[in-house]
């Protein structure tokens, strides 16, 4: 099943377009990974997913997304709650300046989902959920900045989980971290994918394949090659995919 | 000459400069306090001044001048954070923000009694309040606006951008927002300017001089309707139009308002490192 699709969509920085009639579908309870070189959209199209390109002025959108059949880009649309819809993790460990707690309670308590006995449960279930419980149980209250990076980007997935999104997208969310660190988030999101939708922009290509059920291959805007991962990677259709995952151009 | 020694010169030359600002500084205030410190005593405080001013205490002028401070920050504070959240959160960058802006730190050099003056013409004339505080208040309060504008403004753009994003994107509204993850952080320098404003009003004679200011009025004032003293502008009586004042009173006197200019100036530093101490990104 589709959760989103995504029809004759262009994206525009002022007059450059920097995404190019583009026709996928994001299927549900799966990780869809999308790679290609630096610069080619990925970002830009993950942030239109939740509309956090419409906080960067002078952009513009055409074109349908439709998440379970509703276009994201109707004028009706609360972009506030798509965003609560739609949770978002970064490419570093941005943790808020505030307790470890604080940082998972601040979506709940914006949106005043939780009463106060709630909160309490929410934080940790969405800790559990993050695999990052019992790393930090019993230092709640200590400041996020007192985690190491990879427990850190956990405590990220943890809070935008806390506010019950139904789809999470990751910008290149392990870049920053070792490679153990990395493989625990990887591992994360395989168990995530139960619940949750999930996007994965990654610039490494064996991320890619390791975690990903279908994967998209961006180039110049373009949306060259879409299909299940392992089909992609073992047999390219076009040559352009081929070279780029093979290491030959990028 | 060496890269080192025209690096040890350049060094020498800036201690040498900003001992040249020190001194002046340091010296006034010293001179000021040896002059006035033996007039200072709870009676000198709290007292009204008698005999002609020549004898008796500024208690009046004290109490004046506290209270047109609070005024001040009653009436900057909260539409000076306003506008300056406006300014850097929901304006944008065009052509009339950026007019507004510059309209803005132009205002805040402004000389004072340009502001006297305009309080004149619209509080106490126009809007008929009359010589009184709410009138002085208002004045001074407008004067302080710029500077607490441009430094709150200043204050809120030094919070890191990814803190907006991330909190949008976990749908808070805008407003929210600014609310939990902005003004927080912003908190500390928008508390110091607000401090060196006030700093700056609490020391101001030509805003008063029109709107508020007694030159001798004993009783305390009992709304803010009615006329009070204030220290500048008791100061500057005293030093100019009484003859046969005592030194030490003008100097006590003096020494009272730099104290409170000073104090107001180094409450805004612990302020802003204490709340400094507890950021960390
Ligand atoms: N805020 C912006 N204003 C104007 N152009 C932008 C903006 N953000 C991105 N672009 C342009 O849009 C194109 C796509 O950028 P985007 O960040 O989406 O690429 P990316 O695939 O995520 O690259 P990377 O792998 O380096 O993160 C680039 O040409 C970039 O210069
Ligand atoms: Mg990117």
């Amino acid at each position: 099943m589709n959760k989103i699709e995504v029809r004759n969509f262009s994206f525009f920085y002022g007059d450059f377009r920097a995404l190019k009639n583009l026709n996928l579908p994001i299927r549900k309870n799966k990780i869809t990974a999308l790679i290609g070189p630096s610069g080619c959209g990925k970002s830009t199209f993950l942030r239109s997913l939740n509309r956090m390109n419409d906080t960067i002025s002078g952009t513009r959108a055409e074109g349908e997304m439709l998440m379970d059949g509703k276009n994201i880009y109707d004028p009706d649309v609360d972009v506030v709650e798509l965003r609560q819809r739609v949770g978002m993790v970064f490419q570093r460990p941005n943790p808020f300046p505030q307790s470890i707690f604080d940082n998972v309670a601040f979506g709940p308590r914006v949106l005043s989902t939780a009463s106060n006995g709630d909160l309490d449960q929410i934080v940790q279930e969405s800790l559990e959920r993050a695999a990052l419980w019992n790393d930090v149980k019993h230092r709640l209250t200590d400041s996020a900045f007192a985690l190491n990076p990879g427990q850190q980007q956990r405590l990220c997935i943890a809070r935008a989980i806390a506010v019950k999104p139904e789809v999470i997208l990751m910008d290149e969310p392990a870049s920053a971290l070792d490679p153990v660190a990395t493989l625990k988030i990887e591992e994360l999101m395989r168990v995530l994918a139960v619940d949750y939708t999930i996007v994965v922009v990654t610039h490494n290509m064996q991320q890619a394949a390791r975690v990903s059920h279908f994967t998209g291959f961006f180039w110049l805007g373009e949306l060259v090659e879409f299909g299940v991962t392992s089909d992609l990677f073992s047999n390219p259709q076009k040559e352009l995919t081929e070279s780029y995952i093979t290491g030959r151009r990028g | 000459m060496t890269r080192q020694q025209s690096h040890k010169l350049a060094k020498m030359l800036i201690t040498v400069i900003s001992a040249l600002v020190v001194v002046p500084i340091v010296f006034v205030i010293l001179f000021v306090f040896y002059h006035g410190v033996s007039a200072l005593s709870w009676e000198f405080l709290t007292a009204p001044p008698t005999n002609g001013m020549t004898e008796g205490g500024i208690g009046p002028a004290l109490l004046g001048t506290v209270i047109l401070t609070f005024l001040t920050a009653i009436v900057a504070m909260p539409f000076g954070v306003a506008a300056a959240i406006y300014l850097a959160e929901y304006a944008g960058d065009n052509r009339l923000t950026r007019w507004v802006r510059l309209a803005i730190v132009n205002l805040a050099g402004i000389p004072s009694v340009v502001y006297g003056l305009f309080g004149l013409g619209v509080f106490v004339l126009f809007f008929g309040f009359g010589t009184s505080i709410i009138a002085g208040g208002l004045t001074l309060g407008i004067m302080t606006l710029p500077v607490v504008i441009s430094t709150s403004e200043e204050a809120i753009l030094s919070v890191p951008q990814h803190f907006r994003t991330v909190s949008l994107s976990l749908g808070a509204t805008q407003w929210q927002t600014i609310r939990h993850q902005v003004l927080p952080h912003a908190l500390p320098g928008i508390l110091t300017g607000v401090i060196l404003g006030l700093g700056r009003a609490a020391g101001e004679t030509a805003p008063i001089l029109f709107t508020v200011a007694a030159f001798y009025l004993p009783e305390l004032p009992k709304s803010i309707f009615d006329q009070t003293m204030a220290l500048p502008y008791h100061l500057y009586v005293i030093a100019t139009q009484v003859p046969g004042m005592p030194l030490e009173i003008q100097y006590g006197t003096a020494l009272v308002l730099l104290l409170i200019v000073l104090s107001l100036t180094l409450v805004a530093t612990p302020v802003r490192t204490s709340m400094r101490r507890r950021r960390e990104w």
